[in-house]
């Protein structure tokens, strides 16, 4: 075992006993990316300078007798959340060349407990996807299969943990976009629900389902990162001022008098064979680990697309209205002004990210509204109460993440409707504003990695990361490694 | 629900993009297609169930009106594609 396949907690036990210094840890990850990131393409950005000064400063903290939560971690950071001084594209032609001015807050939290930033990772642009293949720069390859995709939005986070390019990363999740790239690198990724993570300076795609969620190697590992990131900041309105939990101190190996929902909508036709085995026999482990297991009805689930493809392009296309060329960004010159707006968003956009903007134009247009964006924002009301009525019978619900492992590069880029319904499962959780977490549960027979998904309600991180952390303890998917 | 060529033209306008002419045929299809998945929501019975635009329980929320640290014009323009006179350049809008 090498020092690039420690868990963080692992890492930190040595930094703390000084058998190692930031430096050198630091050091060892850029040379594991110098050696793998050419067959991965997981990064946007590498900051290895900057990353080495970091380590620099948080070994000298050390020296001096400080310790802090993340000191000399090495970690990667989503192209979607602002870092001042560093490019910012958040996979996108449109803010190529784009520097913020200021760090947002999960960062500026990460590195305020002593985290070290090895780079910035590829993300479908404006985190629309589930593949990273509609980054605008590169795709990413699955470190466990380098045809395959890495899943996405987050998939540039996802492929560098699971390849030990970085101990961990920050991702985003709209419907899915850090626990669906988790299951497919076979890695643990929680999403924490809405209002818990600040969202300053992360740029916006749909603002009343973004939330920032952390990704790593061990359950452990993601409960620490959500700790020191969460709470509220008065410069992100929608952040809820409730006291973050010590998540680590109520993660007990035992699941007894933890009541387990499955729900049934979750157990469909089309799900991959190896999926559903893999998820039911988790199910079973949590049984075995004192969880009682009892089935729970979402019955709007299969709504879950409809509604959130309209309401997510709904609220992209306000968002993306900033992009016009005239603060930040590209400008493709115009004979006027409308004709400027329309050259650098028509050819500084990609395909999918247009398609989403037409999509919620649409939706949102005179005549169309309450058809379509209403009418959905209804139906998000309709799935809200599923979930209250289900965790009023349990503390957490068990399902698969997705309902298949990594398809291959490719496979589903020309047909946007079947990469929709890639999301079935993770989607409504968004809609829903709870918080979900996905963690390896087997493979598929092509050798791919399977996610367990655990949802809790909403403020119920603490749920979820002890139920994920007692079925990680007990067996050992997470320890598995892809070999590049 | 089945877009005209017509409509994907005005979509395009009111969201100011521009289209080439392989992606106004593509966007016909593929919108269509994602607009039919979503008449699946006829089904579903909404007559007595309000709308969510927020997940949390809050109304507005206030903040004291006082002058706090904020980026330099310089920072502000820094990133401009084109800036004069310590202002952001636009196309001319009126005549």
């Amino acid at each position: 075992m090498t020092l690039t396949d420690w868990t963080i907690s692992e890492t930190l036990a040595r930094l703390r006993s000084r058998e190692i210094s930031a430096v050198e840890l630091t050091q060892a990850y850029l040379d594991r990316i110098s050696a793998v990131e050419p067959k991965v393409n997981a990064f946007l950005t590498v900051t290895g300078e900057q990353a080495l000064q970091q380590a620099k400063a948080a070994d000298s903290l050390r020296a001096q007798g400080e310790d802090r939560p993340l000191l000399g971690v090495p970690l990667g950071i989503k192209d979607v959340l602002c870092t001042e001084g560093v490019s910012t594209t958040a996979g996108s032609k449109i803010l190529k060349g784009f520097v913020p001015p200021f760090t947002a807050t999960s960062v500026q939290r990460l590195f305020g407990a002593g985290a070290v930033m090895l780079g910035k990772m590829n993300t479908d642009e404006f985190a629309m996807g589930s593949s990273t293949e509609n980054s605008g720069y590169h795709v990413t390859h699955n470190p466990w299969d380098l045809k395959r995709i890495p899943g996405g939005s987050s998939g540039g986070s996802a492929a560098a943990v699971a390849a030990r390019m970085v101990a961990g990363a920050l991702g985003t999740d709209t419907g899915g976009s850090v626990r669906q790239p988790a299951a497919m690198c076979g890695i643990v990724g929680i999403k924490p629900s809405y209002g818990r993570v600040s969202r300053y300076g992360l740029i916006a795609f749909a603002s009343s389902l973004d939330q920032v969620g952390a990704m790593a190697r061990s359950v452990e590992d993601a409960a620490l990162i959500l700790e020191v990131m969460a709470g509220h900041d008065p410069l992100d309105s929608t952040s809820m001022n409730v006291p973050v939990p010590n998540y680590r101190a109520g993660m007990r190996s035992d699941l007894k008098g933890v009541r387990v929902g499955v729900p049934k909508e979750y157990f469909i036709e089309g799900i991959e064979a190896e999926v559903e085995a893999s998820v039911r026999a988790a199910i079973e482990h949590l049984k075995a680990l004192g969880a009682e297991i009892r089935e729970v009805s979402l019955p709007h689930t299969a709504y879950g697309i409809p509604i959130y493809y309209l309401i997510a392009p709904a609220e992209a296309s306000a968002n993306l209205a900033r992009f016009e060329g005239v603060r930040y960004g590209a400008r493709i010159e115009g004979a006027d002004m409308w004709e400027s707006y329309k050259t650098t968003r028509g050819r500084g956009f990609g395909p999918e990210v247009k398609r989403r903007i037409m999509l919620g134009t649409y939706a949102l247009s005179a005549g169309y509204y309450d058809a379509y964006y209403l009418k959905a924002q209804k139906g998000r009301t309709l799935i809200r109460q599923d979930f209250e009525k289900a965790f009023a019978e349990v503390d957490v619900i068990a399902t698969p993440t997705t309902p298949r492992a990594a398809f291959l590069i490719g496979e589903k880029v020309d047909d946007p409707l079947q990469m929709y319904l890639e999301d079935v499962f993770t989607i409504t959780v968004n809609l829903a504003g709870i918080c979900g977490i996905s963690l390896p549960c087997g493979k598929d027979v092509n050798q791919m990695p399977i996610g367990l998904q655990l949802l809790g309600p909403a403020f119920g991180e603490e749920k979820i990361l002890h139920a994920a952390h007692a079925y990680e303890q007990s067996t050992d998917w997470h320890k598995r490694a892809p070999s590049l | 629900m089945s877009l005209t060529r017509e409509q994907v033209m005005q979509i395009a306008e009111l969201a100011k993009l521009e289209l080439t002419e392989s992606e106004i045929d593509q966007y016909v299809h593929q919108l269509s297609a994602v607009l039919d998945y979503a008449s699946k929501l006829d089904a579903l019975n909404t007559a007595d169930i309000p709308p969510t635009a927020s997940v949390l329980p809050l109304q507005n929320v206030m903040r004291e009106d006082a002058v706090k640290p904020s980026l330099t014009r310089e920072q502000a323009l820094e990133n401009a594609p084109s800036a004069i006179e310590g202002q952001f350049r636009v196309n001319a809008v009126l005549d």
